[in-house]
């Protein structure tokens, strides 16, 4: 029996038996009888006219079932669903170009898929992709962002006549005046280029049409099973209770698996119910370099505006965000840069003006981090540049410019992306910052070990940013909670799950206020049958929002075990104590178990009092006002080899606040993931497309995630500044340590350069900080 | 092509496609699942598997090269009886693992190397580890499940 309570506690993982001893249940590890596999076939070129597609030859090769192309579909060829509608900003512009399910007259990316082949194995069905004739005349190709904006630009979807997808202006206060009054003004252009989510395990789908009884069951690698399940009811023409889609174990997740409505999740349900057979198809790694959403090209013109002291009286930032070929997920990202560039400082005056373009890339939704990084980055750099015009401590400039706990909550008056207003609910950042100063040494490290170095002919380098990141957004999810007459407890919730430890977390949740032990309760998540309503895991919310459900809906379950032994017990309920999977007389050896008051209260005789419930249940949701705006702090020490720019680092350090801990050797586990992901995107990651649209590293032989020898030892601490809006005191985690590593190689390095050059880009590699060191001239857009 | 094949103790015989790939021999022929593909390129680690005691790549070797040869999974590991291998246990203590998905390489490229390095450095895993991918953990708990599995195991030795 574990010690109570469990909220707060470091406890094992109730899902880590299954997954160690190969047992868990992903998609692709699921085999039907008679399955058949699909394979896709891919457009080869960027941008141009689909003139044919003969698949005579591949419907004739043995083995093969059936083939599709966008003509084969009938009705069922439609755009999908405008996932996110934007927020109301006055005077938005937004332009619609959703997913379709293959193209028809036009190709418009690299891998967007034509044809789809059916066939009784993957090996059959790949080789009828050959087979295929396609006929596509080349059109000019739109790459880069300014040139998509150009007045002679080929535009990539003629009914909408632009490239701008998106075009938004939030404002705070009146900047211009601000900078009119200001004693120094810095201004640079920044750009940050894509990457991939990388999760181990690629997309996939597994579709089983039951003609006898009419069901349709998907399983799928998403992170949002139940909008999955209602989306693909309403397409299919089926009642929602018809359809049943399980997202079981997950190998990773990080934003491109949400509710997207790939082609290939809206194609292959639909061929089980013209074949009457489960059909299958895995994503391979060349194809997810292709076909899976990615993040995250932007080009900023920003300044910061600060009094003499470094106070910071206002920023404008101007910039361009590539939306890739569709933009099915709203403006979900450029508004996360708009709303994160705040950070925790006090900013009274904000101009940000976005521009989402349309270019002939992958599509862009929200990748761990979600387009926060870029604005960190911006922010982070100008108060950097600021500091150093100035000649303020680095550290300094940022504790100046901190709101303080009395300035909470603090309202921003821009809108975040669930359309409330940018409110921070609590926060303390000042002995965040003081923390990881003095973790990472500052002092020390400025006055004494960074000077040695540099007579030893070293090259050393301290990076220290801070940031902040909204979380646990609505619009609601919910849980039910159940006492069995075993004694153990059954959870349900609708979100999914991708390793995030909600077996475990929302299990300490219920545990404690049932006084079970946390293995015996029994999680189920991911499964539109165990749970209807919901919508998924993203934006660093499940712990925040679906953990809540969790902890009323077992409050609610607590007080009808507490009547019921009361009657059963002849005792009032204050005298009544829950634990070790019995309720007790305080005080005394009397006692019952909650498996017995499972039974007494689902009788199968006497009666059930009229306005009643049977059993010991109860169905809670949770939906906060808006979100909760977790923080943090990184530090770093880098050393770069002189010869060949590789950077090694030496020490990192987090000091992260999201509230009340649940479980921090999970949260710690998060942030460790979050900052390994960051250094790739900071230093090892980018995709790399020529001026025709052509990706030229799409493998990861070529493309290289960190490994284990990249990625530092990480020195985690907490601060714990509870969130108001929900019972537990809790922020989200799950994106946090990915925000601000860019921001932090970026002030590093130039520490370690003395400011030989500003960086002003990323991502960076050995390769492009050489050449920078080097004089080879800058330009940010040369490879995207 | 017919082969033979011992899987976790256990003889199978088939008859394959030279072209078939072991990893998806031992996925779904076997239905074996508890080795991960993640990338079909050698990159990545997840299909990791023991083959005469050596750590391979599934993904890398055809089902007809493994003809007559010994072959150990992650579903092998444990003792059974609900019994963890140590280091599968290190792994759950140490919270090593987070999706998952990479686990069962990430265990079976370590059965080898704690054989022959029964008391690593830090350093020493970090290196047995850079053939194996992971996003979620950014590899801290992954390497301190290692060496306390190394520890485990060392005094189950004693």
């Amino acid at each position: 029996m574990g010690a109570h309570p469990y909220v707060g506690a470091g406890v094992v993982r109730n899902e880590d038996a299954q997954l160690l001893t190969g047992r868990a249940i992903f998609v692709d590890d699921v085999h039907l009888a008679g399955t058949l596999h699909a394979a896709f076939l891919r457009s080869d070129f960027a941008h141009g006219r689909l003139l044919s597609l003969d698949t005579s030859a591949a419907r004739r090769r043995e083995g093969v079932i059936a083939v599709y192309t966008a003509e084969d579909l009938g009705d069922y060829w439609c755009h999908g669903p405008l996932l996110v509608p934007p927020p109301p900003i006055a005077g938005l512009t937004f332009n619609t170009a959703t997913l379709v399910p293959l193209a028809r007259d036009r190709v418009v990316h690299v891998g967007e898929p034509m044809a789809v082949v059916v066939a009784e194995s993957r090996y059959i069905a790949e080789d009828a992709l050959e087979d295929i004739v396609v006929d596509i005349e080349p059109l000019p190709v739109v790459v880069g962002l300014e040139e998509a904006l150009a007045p002679d630009s080929p535009v990539i979807h003629e009914a909408l006549g632009t490239n701008v997808a998106a075009h938004a202006v939030q404002r705070k206060g009146d900047y211009e005046a601000a900078r009119s009054e200001a004693h120094t003004v810095v201004s640079r252009k920044f750009s940050y280029d894509r990457g991939v989510a990388g999760s181990l395990e690629n997309r996939g789908i597994l579709a089983d049409w039951n003609p006898r009884n009419e069901e349709l069951t998907v399983w799928d690698t998403t992170q949002a099973p139940i909008p999955i399940r209602n989306g693909l009811a309403e397409r299919l023409g089926l009642l929602q209770s018809q359809v049943r889609v399980v997202a079981p174990f997950l190998g990773g997740g990080f934003g491109p698996k949400m509710m997207m409505f790939y082609p290939e999740e809206v194609l292959i349900p639909w061929i089980s119910m013209r074949l009457g057979r489960p059909v299958k198809w895995i994503e391979d790694r060349a194809e997810s370099f292709f076909a899976t959403a990615n993040e995250r090209l932007q080009l900023h013109e920003a300044e910061l505006a600060v009094d003499s002291e470094g106070r910071i009286l206002g920023v404008k930032d101007v910039f361009l965000h590539d939306s890739g070929a569709y933009d099915p997920y709203g403006i979900t990202v450029p508004i996360n840069t708009q709303c994160t560039l705040l950070g925790p400082y006090r900013v009274p005056n904000y101009y940000s003006e976005f521009t989402a373009v349309f270019t002939n890339k992958t599509i862009v939704t929200p990748v761990r981090g979600a387009g926060r990084q870029h604005g960190v980055f911006v922010m982070e750099r100008l108060l950097d540049f600021a500091a150093k015009e100035l000649g303020i401590d680095r550290v300094e400039i940022r504790k100046r410019n901190f709101l303080t706990p009395d300035e909470f909550p603090h309202n921003h008056e821009i809108l975040f992306q669930d359309s409330a207003p940018l409110v921070y609910d609590s926060g303390d950042y000042l002995p965040a910052m003081e923390k990881a100063a003095e973790m990472i040494g500052y002092r020390e490290f400025l006055e004494e070990e960074q000077p040695k170095a540099r007579d030893a002919g070293r090259q050393l380098g301290l990076g220290i940013v801070s940031y902040v990141e909204g979380t646990g957004i609505g619009p609601y999810e919910g849980a039910r909670v159940s006492v069995e007459p075993s004694g153990k407890v059954q959870l349900a919730t609708g979100v999914g799950t991708q390793g995030q430890g909600h077996f475990t977390t929302f299990a300490q949740i219920v545990a404690d206020q049932l006084g079970v032990d946390v293995t015996d309760v029994n999680v189920a998540t991911g499964d539109t049958r165990e749970f209807s309503w919901g919508t998924g895991t993203f934006a660093s919310r499940g712990i925040v929002v679906a953990g809540s459900a969790c902890h009323e809906a077992a409050i609610v379950v607590r007080k009808k075990i507490l009547a019921l032994a009361s009657e059963a017990l002849e005792a009032a309920e204050d005298d009544l104590e829950l634990a070790d999977g019995v309720v007790r007389v305080k005080g005394s050896d009397l006692s019952i178990s909650l498996g017995e008051l499972a039974v007494r209260a689902n009788p199968l005789r006497g009666t059930v009092e009229p306005g009643a419930e049977p059993g010991l249940e109860a169905t809670s949701y949770f939906g906060p006002a808006r979100g909760t705006t977790a923080s943090g702090v990184h530090a770093m020490i880098v050393e770069i080899d002189p010869e060949t720019s590789e950077v090694s680092i030496q020490r990192y350090v987090v000091v992260h606040d999201c509230g009340r801990l649940v479980n921090p050797v999970i949260v710690d586990g998060q942030i460790h993931g979050g900052v390994a992901h960051g250094i790739g995107n900071a230093f090892f990651e980018e995709l790399v497309y020529d001026d025709q649209g052509q990706l030229l590293n799409a493998s990861f032989m070529d493309y290289l995630l960190p490994t284990a020898t990249d990625v530092p030892h990480m020195e985690v601490a907490h601060v714990e500044t509870p969130s108001p809006l929900n019972p537990l005191g809790v922020k989200g985690v799950g994106e946090a340590g990915a925000i601000p590593v860019g921001a932090l190689y970026a002030q590093a390095l130039e520490d370690a350069l003395q400011g030989a050059v500003e960086i002003l880009e990323m991502p960076l590699s050995p390769g492009r900080l050489f050449d920078l060191v080097h004089g080879t001239p800058s330009d940010p857009e040369a490879a995207s | 092509m017919e082969i033979t094949l011992t899987v976790n103790g256990v003889e199978h015989r088939a008859d394959v496609e030279p072209r078939l790939l072991l990893s998806d021999f031992l996925r779904h022929a076997l239905e074996l699942t508890g080795t991960h593909v993640g990338c079909e390129h050698g990159v990545c680690g997840a299909c990791t598997v023991l083959m005469d005691g050596a750590a391979v790549r599934s993904c890398l070797v055809f089902a007809v090269q493994a003809d007559g040869c010994e072959l150990a999974t992650v579903e092998g590991l444990a003792p059974g009886g609900g019994e963890l291998h140590p280091i599968q246990d290190a792994f759950r203590e140490a919270h090593g693992l987070q999706c998952g998905f990479c686990t069962p390489g990430i265990l079976m490229t370590l059965v080898p190397f704690l054989r022959e390095n029964p008391d690593p450095s830090e350093a020493e895993v970090r290196a047995a580890l850079s053939g194996n991918l992971c996003r979620c953990t950014g590899y801290q708990n992954i390497v301190a499940a290692t060496r306390l599995a190394a520890s485990k195991m060392r005094e189950v030795e004693v």
